[in-house]
Formats: C-alpha cells, sequence, structure tokens
C-alpha cells in the first residue's frame, strides 16, 4: 500500500507570486515524515502539492515532478481527483461533514468510489475508526451528528475518515494545533499505528511532536517575507535535533532563530 | 497637611436598597436602557399589528360567511350580490394552490442551480454580473410581468400546449380543448419566473457561507466539483434552500397583478391545466373588490383569511422540515 514519494524541482505559485523554490526530497514508505520551519515559509504549501490540493486555491499552480513510485502526479492527463483519492488528508482544523453522522463521514470516501454493500460498507467502517482510535468511544453513538463529537474526537474522525479508502499517502497539516494535550498525545500514537501501513507526511509548529513522532525531519525556511520558501535540509529526525548539518537549522530549533 | 487630606479617601456613602438592588442587576446606562425600550417596543408594535390584521379580518369574514347560503368551502360560485348570497372558495383553494405548486417545481430546481453556477462554476467575472441581473429582475413590478405574460409569454405557450396536448393528452392532466393559453399552466410559468429571483438570491447567499473547510475535506477525499456540491455544499444548504422556497412561495400565492392579466378567469375546477379557467384568491379579490358593495367586501375578506391560513401552515411545514433533522444542518460545526 504505502508508496514512495519523490519530489523534483518542485515550484508553486499564488499567481505570480512564487511560494515554494524547486523544492527535491524523498519521502520513504512506512515512515512519518515531519516538515518543520516558521510561518510562511512553504511548508503547507507544499503539502498541498503532494495531493494537487495547491491548486484548488484561485491562481494557484505548481511546476515540477511528484513521483508516487512510478507515477508523476503532474503528468499529462492525470486526473486530480484519482491522486487524491491515492493521497488523503487531514487538516488543521478538524472538520467532518456536520450534516452526516459519524457512520456516514468514515463512509463518505467509500461512497465515492463506488457502491458497497452494507455488510460490507459496516466493515470497513469498523475496521477504520479502529484504526483511529475512535471505536469504542462512538460505537453507540454511529447515527449521531459527527459534529457533535469533541475537537479531538472529530480529529480522529477525520484521520477514520481518510484511511477509510485506504491511501497510499496520509498527509497531515498541522492536525494537533488546535487540540488539547490529551487529544494531542491520542493523535500522535495513532501516528505511530499507522505508520506500519501508510506514508505519513506531517506538517507540525511543535519541535517536541516533530521530535516525538517522525522518522525524518525536513526543515524549511525563507530568506525574508515575499521570498519563495526553499528546503535548507532533510535528515534522520534524531541527526536533525542533534547535530544538523546548517547553520540555521540549529538556530532554528535551538530556539535563537532571527 | 494640605496634601494629606487631599490623599484622604473620601466617606463612602451608605448605597440605598434602590441602588443594592441596582447594583444586583449590573450597571445599566442609559444607552442600554434606550436601545432596549425600542427593540422591545418594536417587537410588541409587530405582534399588536398582526393581532388587529387577524381580528379585524376574522370579524368581517364572520359576517359574511355567517348570511352566506351556500358551503364556503366547497361552493363552486362567488355571487354576493344575490339575496341570498352564496360563494364558495373552492375553484380559489385550487387554483392558488395547483398555480404555486407548478411555480415551485419550475422556479426551486432552476433557482438552485443559477445559485450553484454563481457560486461554484462560474468565473468570478461572470459570476457578479449574472447575480446583478438576477437582483435586477426581483425589482420589476408585478404588473409590468403581467403585462409581458399577457402580450409575450401567452401567444408563446401556443406551441408547448399543442406539443403537450399532441403527446401527454393521454394522461387528462395536459389536454387542451378550448381558447388561447390563459391557463394554470401559464400563470405557473409565469409565477416560476417572478419568484426565481428571490429564491436564487437567497440560496446564492447560503451556497457562499459554506465554509472552505468543507469544501475541501470533500475534494481531499477525492470528490469531484459535483460531489463536492452534493457531499458538502447542498446539504449544508439545505434549511436555507427550504426558507428561500418560502419566500419564493409565499410571493407566488399572494400574487395578484401578473396572476389578474395573464388569466382568463372562471368559477369552475378544470381537471387539465392547459384550459383557461380558474382563479387564485389574489386574482379573485383584485377583479371582484372594485365594484364589490359592503357584502361583497367582507366575502372577499373571508377568502383573503383563508389564503392567511394556509401560507401560515405552509410556513409551519417548512419550519417542521427544518427542525426534524436540526442536529445534522451544521449549524453547531
Amino acid at each position: 500500500m504505502a508508496k514512495r514519494i519523490d519530489v523534483s524541482g518542485l515550484n508553486a505559485y499564488y499567481g505570480s507570486f512564487r511560494a515554494i523554490e524547486d523544492i527535491s526530497m524523498t519521502v520513504e514508505p512506512r515512515s512519518v515524515t515531519a516538515f518543520i520551519g516558521p510561518s510562511g515559509c512553504g511548508k503547507s504549501t507544499f503539502l498541498r502539492t503532494l495531493n494537487r490540493m495547491h491548486e484548488v486555491t484561485p491562481g494557484g499552480r505548481v511546476e515540477g515532478k511528484v513521483m508516487l513510485d512510478d507515477e508523476n502526479l503532474y503528468g499529462a492527463g492525470v486526473d486530480p481527483v484519482s491522486v487524491r483519492r491515492e493521497v488523503g488528508m487531514v487538516f488543521q482544523r478538524p472538520n467532518p461533514f456536520p450534516t452526516m453522522s459519524v457512520y456516514d463521514n468514515v463512509a463518505a470516501g467509500l461512497r465515492l468510489n463506488g457502491s458497497y454493500k452494507k455488510a460490507a460498507l459496516d466493515d470497513i467502517v469498523e475496521k477504520s475508526l479502529k484504526g483511529a482510535n475512535l471505536w469504542n468511544e462512538v460505537k453507540d453513538r454511529l447515527n449521531k451528528p459527527g459534529s457533535g463529537l469533541s475537537g479531538g474526537q472529530q480529529q480522529r474522525l477525520c484521520i477514520a475518515r481518510a484511511i477509510a479508502v485506504e491511501p497510499n499517502v496520509l498527509l497531515m497539516d498541522e492536525p494537533c494545533s488546535a487540540l488539547d494535550p490529551i487529544s494531542t498525545l491520542a493523535i500522535e500514537d495513532l501516528i505511530g499505528e499507522l505508520k506500519e501501513r501508510f506514508t505519513i507526511v506531517i506538517v507540525t509548529h511543535n519541535m517536541q511532536q516533530a521530535a516525538r513522532v517522525s522518522d525524518r525531519t525536513a526543515f524549511f525556511n525563507l530568506a525574508a517575507v515575499g521570498q519563495p520558501g526553499k528546503l535548507i535540509e532533510i535528515d534522520d529526525t534524531e541527526r536533525i535535533f542533534s547535530n544538523p548539518s546548517v547553520q540555521a537549522t540549529e538556530d532554528y530549533i535551538s530556539g535563537r532563530f532571527g | 497637611m494640605d496634601i494629606t487630606t487631599q490623599d484622604a479617601p473620601p466617606p463612602t456613602p451608605q448605597p440605598t436598597q434602590g441602588e443594592r438592588k441596582r447594583a444586583a442587576r449590573g450597571a445599566t446606562r442609559p444607552g442600554d436602557r434606550v436601545f432596549l425600550g425600542l427593540a422591545r417596543g418594536s417587537g410588541i408594535f409587530l405582534l399588536l399589528i398582526m393581532a388587529a390584521i387577524a381580528v379585524f379580518l376574522s370579524w368581517r369574514a364572520a359576517i359574511a360567511i355567517s348570511d352566506n347560503e351556500g358551503n364556503f368551502l366547497t361552493t363552486f360560485e362567488w355571487n354576493t350580490g344575490t339575496q341570498p348570497p352564496v360563494f364558495g372558495i373552492a375553484v380559489l383553494a385550487y387554483g392558488t394552490i395547483i398555480s404555486s405548486i407548478i411555480a415551485m417545481a419550475i422556479a426551486v430546481p432552476v433557482s438552485v442551480a443559477i445559485a450553484l453556477f454563481i457560486t461554484h462554476y462560474a468565473p468570478r467575472r461572470l459570476s457578479s454580473p449574472i447575480a446583478y441581473v438576477i437582483d435586477l429582475l426581483a425589482a420589476v413590478p408585478s404588473i409590468v410581468y403581467g403585462l409581458w405574460g399577457a402580450l409575450i409569454l401567452v401567444p408563446q405557450m401556443d406551441g408547448l400546449f399543442g406539443w403537450l396536448n399532441d403527446y401527454f393528452r393521454w394522461t387528462g392532466v395536459f389536454s387542451w380543448e378550448e381558447g388561447a393559453p390563459r391557463s394554470m399552466l401559464t400563470v405557473g410559468v409565469l409565477l416560476a419566473i417572478m419568484i426565481l429571483p428571490i429564491i436564487t438570491n437567497v440560496s446564492r447567499e447560503v451556497f457562499n457561507q459554506v465554509p472552505q473547510m468543507h469544501e475541501e475535506a470533500a475534494l481531499a477525499l477525492g470528490a469531484t466539483r459535483w460531489e463536492v456540491i452534493r457531499m458538502a455544499v447542498l446539504p449544508f444548504g439545505r434549511s436555507g434552500i427550504i426558507s428561500a422556497s418560502m419566500l419564493g412561495l409565499g410571493r407566488a400565492l399572494g400574487e395578484t397583478m401578473a396572476v389578474a392579466t395573464v388569466l382568463s378567469p372562471d368559477f369552475l375546477i378544470h381537471g387539465s391545466l392547459l384550459n383557461p379557467g380558474g382563479g387564485t384568491f389574489a386574482q379573485n379579490i383584485a377583479a371582484k373588490f372594485p365594484e364589490a358593495d359592503e357584502f361583497g367586501q367582507d366575502a372577499l375578506i373571508a377568502s383573503g383569511l383563508v389564503l392567511f391560513v394556509i401560507t401560515l401552515l405552509v410556513n409551519g411545514a417548512a419550519r417542521m422540515i427544518i427542525a426534524r433533522r436540526k442536529e445534522f444542518s451544521g449549524a453547531n460545526a
């Protein structure tokens, strides 16, 4: 299931403004890769280029290559809709569909992909909710609205919704920034379990979180406001946090950033 | 010495009982009191006006109905000048409801489609001119719609009526025996055009308020643009669409001049929507009022009261539909 992501020469634009410049990196399958960096450095933009969500923003466009194993996501004739079915995403603010029940939220992606028998759908919904460590909390209220859950539960519901369609890659854009520490811990534990099955990329502002959950860490930075963001370095998380090869990385993670 | 006396705290006056009470409620400022008075007064004023209208209508209607020799609900006649008077609202109720149903059946889907086009499909430089034109449509007076309907729409309906008669005559609803197409179907089409702008505008506002994050959630699951609309936009806008439709329906039920100009009225219920004839509450009042004596006016007011009740029932039903799925409305997200 999990696939390798190979990015080369990637630039992303908002209209004529270049938000990220010439990024190349490899993301290993069955691992967690964290993106860290100051606000505005383009890490979220870069994440959104990996499932072609960037071009949904008015004026958004992308140049370069993103290979998912041997398929170029930006190749001619590639349908962004099918890319997004392969590369799932979890957003910063929990966004379960408020008009759907817990069950329907998890089944939403499956119903897009085709028709399932009721029993098969039940199985996948249960499996996905268990996969998101949410089953025990919601099994008696599957028909209640998803928006009635707590923030942390909603975010795990969104994770269940994303993994229900068995994507190859799971992108997470600051998934814990709207959550309290206990919910954050639950999600971090979950990320550790999910990496057995998926390639995971996570954007985070919390450097302890990056250190806790990720195998590899990429540091992004920008020269000045209005300049495009760049990838400074990507390395094993342990090395980034103990002995990074670039001075800017060390300044950032030790709080001497300026 | 001077300095120390200035620094000494002034003696605290003991609060009176009234002051204590105010303190318990929290401080009130004159601005708050004025605004509270204005708001409360406006609310009470509205209720008083509604009550006054209801009392006036009921009183005059009661006079008319008590002298009526026919059954008010089932009589197919409107003779208020004869002795004894015989009149009933059966034809009017049928005509009002049928023409409004036709109008809603045409206007709601078209309006929702226009609103979706403006908010989710049209490029920005196209969507604002379209929205502007729709706003203009809402500002056209209804007598102008009526004249347009009588002079242009009615002759144009000949072709449609002939076609419906050729292929769907067997249904009974679409048979066309005689007369110019000044029938319930034409009225329904005209009403549909008239209520289109209001339903479109309200739906557009609602669709614009669908949170970006819900649409992105659907997109990230691999939804096409139509699937995003089906998963995130339409369910979120559901109660708004119902409210918009109710506003349109209110206008269709009460529309007077346009119906009076287009319809050729009689006091019969026609099974076919194509044969001219029938009438609506508002059209009947407009047609009969100028020549009615006082009793005739009372009878027309009685019919108006029935329209009032129908409107109340329809709005109540709509509120129930909205309330039934309140949990899933998205308002708590």
